[in-house]
Formats: structure tokens, C-alpha cells, sequence
């Protein structure tokens, strides 16, 4: 199979660490080669953080260079635009539709960009979901990096219960269930 | 065939470390290496595993644990090996008893250090040799070699890493581990004790190893892999860029160097003789470059690619093949920097010293950001522990008046680190000044590990821990004061009164970091609407859960906030309250 680079880009603290693991699991239950490429340290201090995931038969370098990635999975909106020039002609943007003020924004050195789906749409295809409500709905605001997998998995190649698996084995035993659920709810919404 | 896992190259080094038979190892926690300690960890029954206070510590360790006889290990980031650079000159001399080897991850890209240096250069000049391996499998399996390295030809050796491979994940696949024998020990002075008329003798070994090492490099297919294919371009790379290689030009000839130093000079000979044109493609510094045109051989290298940051496939396909990507970034996005988390005492004991209009000499951790807006009050910042002895050169400088105006500040583990050493200066050599310990009770920035003063080892074991206070009244410091860093009301006054004061005095700014399981209330900060006057004072600090609502009123996000309490001292109006 040829080497399908997926992309998770967010703000260090929302989770894209566990989101990569679950991502990079799933594709070597398929015997697949993969290599993820995550950062840690200083970035994850609410700073922009980007994750590489990339699986086929023989996969050499860890990252994904610009304009070849399948998916971008944007845990939120500005950090979407700040990515997608990553995506292929036909690649994917799924979007947590949420915004969080960066530090320029929130002290006045920089504005906020409007119209950022408005203008990734004009090139791409764009699946978004407040999955942050979502999941508050479900109980937990944290697990919405589980709904937006559950989106973005409906453009990847693996059976529901596949998922199920790695999500059982990646996150904390006490949050399985509540990550099923939100799973499925981003699932079902992508339908 | 064993188990596959998917495994960062960071876990996959300790994997290899427990597969070696390793049964010592020793760390300072430094992005990107200290997840080697904590994945280790998990095989503690068969491999002793501790934080040292500094990496010099940590070296040493290592290397009396392969006198004693054993397999050992330290771990540390690029800058934590200039601090264990005096130990591993020397160690260098004095070689091994059983294999000792360390891994040094450097940072192309700058992604949580202070300068971009190149390990490979150091180890060069401490004539150490330095294995590179490009993926995970290869950093487990580079890790055994290593030990087997350093048994045969009597030397510590480095693995070096970056933080792309550090943190990368690819499969491995997962072996048992190999019971070495412990080496009884031989009493043997002139080898392990360097006066110089023994470490004048070493010095010979030490370059005629290297000279033997080099030359067995050429036969070591395990490591540096010729890989002939099309004979118009022949690239000599090493480590993760060789996976560019592999990327952009799958078609073209590899020399993969697992050894980058000593270099395998003939086989980097026979190499170019095999292909028309050889491109050298390391990130950093030309190291390789230069010793391959030292030895006469034509090369290209840093004529095409930079010696700044992070390498690509992309930059392959651009500088050497001129192609031209259309995927260029959107312009006029805003920034988004790290910042000190919701609820950060840093951001409190900041706050007061932004307020007194006072300069502030930093130092390193996740208090760094004290540096950047809104809070802008950190000048300076070198390195581990040198906020402390930039004050006291300031004083000695321009005088006690002038140090009337300035504080360092400082974390506990950076403090435990090499911070202690500037302390005893400043009472030795009579300065005044300020110091603030900003005491959170853990190793912060690089993901909460234990340090001396937080009273729990790696090893999970509960023991005393230093005490700040104690320490430095027994040193001689006098004047000692521990505040609540969230009291801006104690936290001013106390360093209002102290930098006036013409005495050495150390403050510690006590509150464990909000993210550690110590910190964890059920209080959170509720915005009263009806009462608030639309000001904004509370989100100066520039605390993440605070926003301001379209009509200018304040919100503060439940999810985030930890009711430390800073915006409600802030508001003059009673707007904020905290809620249980």
C-alpha cells in the first residue's frame, strides 16, 4: 500500500499525544510499517503543537512534508490554517470547530484570522463538529480528541471494532468507556 | 522473531538498555532524552535507575558503575554534556571496566533548548566514539552495539539522537535480555586515576584505539551500510536525515554511517570512488564534510544545505533538484508560543515582580517564559544555574545600590542542579542580593520528574528531602524566607523589603506546579458579572482559562482554571470569587 500520511495539529495540552498513540495503533494492528513523530517539552506549554502518522508498506521518514498529507485533524481552528498548506490537492481537513485565542491575540499584538474554514473549504474538502461540546455533553471535554478520531476514521481503513482495541489498550482503564462513547458519537457524525 | 511494538526511539533505547544487561543508569531529566529514564524504569528489578541532581553527577555515576564491573548508562540532553564534559574528557582516557555508555540528544530546531550544538563536534574533541541510529529498531539495536563497542576497544561511547528520532515511534522488535557477568574488579591505578604522567601514557592508547576503531569501522556492515544504487549521486548521511535520503531520492546511492565518529575513512573512499558525485547530508554542523575533504576527498555538502535547524526530504527536492513545491504556509497567521499553564505560580510570583518594576536574571525551566509577553520581566538566561552568578557579577559590577534594582530567579531543580555552586560564591565572596527560589516542587518543564528537594526517587522510594531553608542557613545565609507564591500581598512585601536590604537573601516562592496531582483542588474562580467593571487588570498576567466576553466582561473557563486565586487578589472589585 502506498505510505498514507495523516496529520494531527492542535495546542500542547489538548491531548494530541494520546490522539497520535491511538492513531499510530491502529495501524500496526494492520501490520502495517508506521512511524509517528510527536513533540514534547517546551511546545506542549499551550504552545502550537503538530504530530506526524504515517503507515503503508515501508514507511522512511517519520514526518509529513508539505502538500503530501491525506487528513489534517485540527484540534482547532487557527491551527488549521496554520497546517494546511500540508494537505494534498484531495486531502481531508476534519475540524474541531473551536477557537482558542493565542497570546498575541489575547494581549492585542495580533487579530484572530476570520473566515478560516470559509477559505480551506475553497480547496478542500472540510468535515467540522464542535466536538469539544460534544464531549461535555458525553461528560468528559477532554475526550473530544476521541470524537474528532472518530471522524477522521471514516476516511482511514479500519474496522470499528479495531478501534475499540487500541482505544482500550491506550488510554487510562477508568476512561474506556467514556472514550467508546465519544468515539461513536464522532463516528456517527461523519456519517 | 520476537514481539513488535511501536515504540519511541527514546523507549527503544531503554529497551536496549534492558536487552545490554545494563544494571546501572543515571539521569538529569533534558528534552528530548528523559523519557530514556522513565521508560526504564519499568525494568527497575533488573536495572537500578535514578534522577542525579546535575549530568555531571550522572556521569560519574555511570562511569564508577563500569569500574565496579558492571553495564552502565546516563542519559542527558546536548547542553546537560558540556556540564558532564570534564568527566567524560577524562573517562575518555581512563576507558571502561564494563561497557559505559551514554545518550546525548541534541536539537536541531530548537524545539526546548538554548542553542542548536552539534554532539558529534564534543565527542570529536573528547575523542569518544559516537553511534547514530535512524529509527527505533535501529536505536535498540545501536544501544547493544554500543556496550560491545565500548568493551572491545576499552571506551564510553555515545549515542547521539535528535529530537526527531527521540521522538518518533517505529516498531521493534522486542528480544530478552543478555545476563553479563559482572567484571571483577582489578585494582589498576595507572589506568583509572589521571595524573598526568598516567594520562600521558593513556593519551597514546586513547589515539591508537581511535586510529583501530576507525580502520574495523570500515568492516562493521551492522552499522555503516554502503548501499549502491544508481551511480550518479552517492550521499554519505547518517541518523534520520538518511531517511530524507531514502525519501526524495530513493533511486540514488547511500553510504549510511551508524559510527559518525571515528569515521570510517576508507570506506568513505571506496565509497566515493563508486559514484560520480558525493554529497554529504548532516544536520548541523559539517563534521562529516569536513574530515571527508580533509582526507582529500571531493564532496559537496554545506554549499547546498544549511547548518541551521531541522533537514526534510523537501529540502532535497528544492536546493539539489530544484523543484519548485507549491505548498506554501498562509500568510498573517498569529503566532501561538508556549506559555505558563492556567494556575502556574510562576505567573503569580512574576506578576509581583513586574509590578515593583524590578529586573529579573532567569534561569532555565518552564519559569523561562517569565521572558516572554505578557509578562516580560526575565533579562538574562544562559544556563542550568546561571541566574544566581549573573547576579552576583552584576553586583560585583555596579555595586550593592545597583543590585537594589534586580532579583534572579531560579527553580528548585535547576537550583539543586548547578545553581547551589553560585550560592556558596555569593556568600564566599560577600555579595548581596536577592535570590528567589521558585520552589514548585518538582522538575517541571520536562514533564514532572523528581529532584533532591522533592523527597521521592525514580525508583519510587520515599527519602528526605532538602530542605531550602536549611540548606541555606547552613551555608550561611541568614536571612531565609519561604512565601505561598500565590500571596501577592506576602510575595510583595517580602521582596520589596528584601532588595532594599543591603544582605544576601534567598526567597523561597513556595506552590507546587499546577499540574501535579499535590496541586489539585476542587476551588475554582467564578466572574461575577453584575459586579464587574469591565477593567481587564485580571487578565494582565495573561492567564490561558481568563478571556474576555464581547461585551469586554470576563470569563473564566471551568476546564482550566485551578482556583489558584491570582485574577480574584487582581480585581479590585470583588468580581471574582472562588468557589469550592
Amino acid at each position: 500500500m502506498k505510505t498514507r500520511n495523516i496529520m494531527i495539529v492542535g495546542v500542547g495540552g489538548q491531548g494530541t499525544l494520546i490522539a497520535s498513540r491511538i492513531l499510530g495503533g491502529i495501524a500496526t494492528t494492520a501490520g502495517y510499517d508506521v512511524k509517528v513523530s510527536e513533540v514534547h517539552g517546551m511546545a506542549q506549554r499551550g504552545g502550537s503543537v503538530v504530530t506526524f502518522v504515517r503507515y503503508g508498506d515501508e514507511v522512511a521518514e517519520p514526518i509529513v512534508e508539505p502538500g503530501c498529507a491525506d487528513v489534517l485533524i485540527a484540534f482547532e481552528r487557527l491551527e488549521a490554517k496554520r497546517y494546511a498548506h500540508y494537505l494534498k490537492p484531495d486531502g481531508v481537513l476534519i475540524l474541531n470547530d473551536v477557537r482558542i485565542d493565542p497570546m498575541p491575540v489575547v494581549i492585542g499584538a495580533a487579530e484572530y484570522p476570520e473566515g478560516i474554514v470559509e477559505e480551506i473549504e475553497k480547496d478542500h474538502t472540510v468535515y467540522k463538529a464542535d466536538a469539544t461540546a460534544i464531549a461535555m455533553e458525553l461528560g468528559n471535554p477532554r475526550c473530544f480528541n476521541v470524537v474528532i478520531l472518530g471522524m477522521a476514521a471514516r476516511h482511514m481503513d479500519y474496522a470499528v471494532e479495531d478501534w475499540y482495541k487500541v482505544i482500550e489498550r491506550t488510554v487510562k482503564p477508568k476512561t474506556i468507556e467514556i472514550n467508546k462513547k465519544a468515539f461513536d458519537a464522532g463516528y456517527a457524525l461523519a456519517e | 522473531m520476537g514481539e513488535k511494538k511501536l515504540m519511541l526511539g527514546n523507549e527503544a533505547i531503554a529497551r536496549g538498555l534492558y536487552e545490554a544487561g545494563v544494571k546501572v543508569s543515571s539521569a538529569y531529566p533534558g528534552t528530548p532524552s528523559t523519557e530514556i529514564s522513565e521508560y526504564l524504569v519499568q525494568y527497575k528489578d533488573d536495572v537500578y535507575c535514578e534522577w542525579a541532581p546535575n549530568e555531571k553527577v550522572a556521569a560519574e555515576v555511570a562511569f564508577g558503575a563500569s569500574v565496579a564491573g558492571v553495564r552502565s548508562f546516563a542519559a542527558m540532553k546536548m547542553v546537560g554534556f558540556n556540564v558532564a564534559a570534564d568527566p567524560m574528557y577524562s573517562a575518555a582516557y581512563a576507558g571502561v571496566g564494563r561497557g559505559m555508555v551514554l545518550t546525548v540528544a541534541d536539537d536541531p530546531g530548537l524545539y526546548s533548548s538554548q542553542n542548536e550544538q552539534d554532539t558529534r563536534a564534543v565527542c570529536r574533541a573528547a575523542q569518544i566514539p559516537v553511534l547514530e541510529p535512524s529509527d527505533s529498531q535501529e536505536a535498540k539495536d545501536m544501544t547493544k552495539l554500543a556496550y560491545e563497542i565500548s568493551e572491545k576497544y576499552d571506551k564510553p561511547v555515545v549515542i547521539r539522537t535528535t529530537t526527531r528520532l527521540a521522538h518518533s515511534q517505529g516498531l521493534v522488535e522486542l528480544l530478552s535480555r543478555e545476563e553479563v557477568e559482572d567484571k571483577p574488579y582489578e585494582k589498576n591505578i595507572a589506568k583509572n586515576v589521571m595524573l598526568p604522567a598516567n594520562a600521558i601514557r593513556r593519551h597514546v592508547i586513547v589515539e591508537d584505539m581511535m586510529e583501530k576503531l576507525a580502520k574495523d569501522a570500515c568492516d562493521m556492515p551492522e552499522l555503516n551500510k554502503m548501499e549502491i544504487r544508481d551511480t550518479k549521486v552517492g550521499f554519505i548521511t547518517s541518523g534520520i536525515p538518511y531517511l530524507y535520503v531514502r525519501e526524495a531520492m530513493p533511486e540514488a546511492s547511500t553510504l549510511k554511517l551508524g559510527m559518525v565518529h571515528p569515521l570510517p575513512m576508507d570506506l568513505i573512499r571506496e565509497f566515493a570512488e563508486k559514484v560520480d558525485r558525493v554529497i554529504v547530508f548532516e544536520e548541523l554542523m559539517p563534521v562529516i564534510e569536513e574530515q571527508v575533504k580533509a582526507a582529500g576527498i571531493e564532496c559537496d555538502g554545506k554549499n547546498i544545505f544549511t547548518k541551521l535547524g531541522e533537514y526534510s526530504a523537501n529540502m532535497i527536492r528544492t536546493n539539489l533538484l530544484g523543484q519548485e513545491l507549491k505548498a506554501d504556509p498562509a500568510a498573517g497567521i498569529p503566532n501561538r508560543p508556549p506559555i505558563l499553564c492556567p494556575g502556574c505560580p510562576h505567573r503569580s510570583t512574576f506578576w509581583v515582580l513586574k509590578k515593583l518594576k524590578l529586573h529579573v536574571a532567569g534561569d532555565i525551566g518552564c519559569y523561562t517564559l517569565g521572558a516572554v509577553a505578557p509578562l516580560s520581566t526575565i533579562e538574562t538566561c544562559l544556563c542550568m544555574g546561571s541566574s544566581i552568578s549573573s547576579l552576583h557579577g552584576m553586583g560585583k559590577a555596579k555595586g550593592a545600590d545597583y543590585l537594589k534594582n534586580w532579583v534572579c530567579v531560579i527553580g528548585d531543580s535547576t537550583f539543586m542542579h548547578t545553581g547551589v555552586n553560585s550560592l556558596m560564591n555569593m556568600v564566599y565572596n560577600q555579595s548581596t542580593g536577592t535570590v528567589i527560589i521558585l520552589d514548585n516542587r518538582i522538575t517541571g518543564m520536562t514533564g514532572h520528574q523528581d529532584n533532591p528537594a522533592t523527597g521521592k526517587t525514580l525508583m519510587g522510594d520515599t527519602v528526605s528531602a532538602i530542605d531550602f531553608e536549611k540548606f541555606c542557613h547552613g551555608i550561611g545565609i541568614e536571612n531565609v524566607f519561604t512565601v505561598n507564591a500565590y500571596d501577592q500581598a506576602a510575595m510583595t512585601e517580602t521582596i520589596k523589603r528584601e532588595v532594599k536590604e543591603e544582605h544576601l537573601s534567598v526567597i523561597v516562592a513556595k506552590a507546587p506546579c499546577a499540574l501535579i496531582p499535590e496541586a489539585r483542588t476542587k476551588k475554582k474562580c467564578v466572574a461575577l458579572p453584575d459586579k464587574c467593571i469591565h477593567c481587564g487588570a485580571c487578565t494582565k498576567p495573561g492567564c490561558p482559562a481568563l478571556s474576555r466576553k464581547a461585551d469586554g466582561s470576563i470569563a473564566i473557563d471551568p476546564t482550566q482554571c485551578n482556583g489558584c486565586g491570582l485574577c480574584r487578589q487582581l480585581c479590585k472589585f470583588g468580581a471574582i470569587e472562588e468557589v469550592e
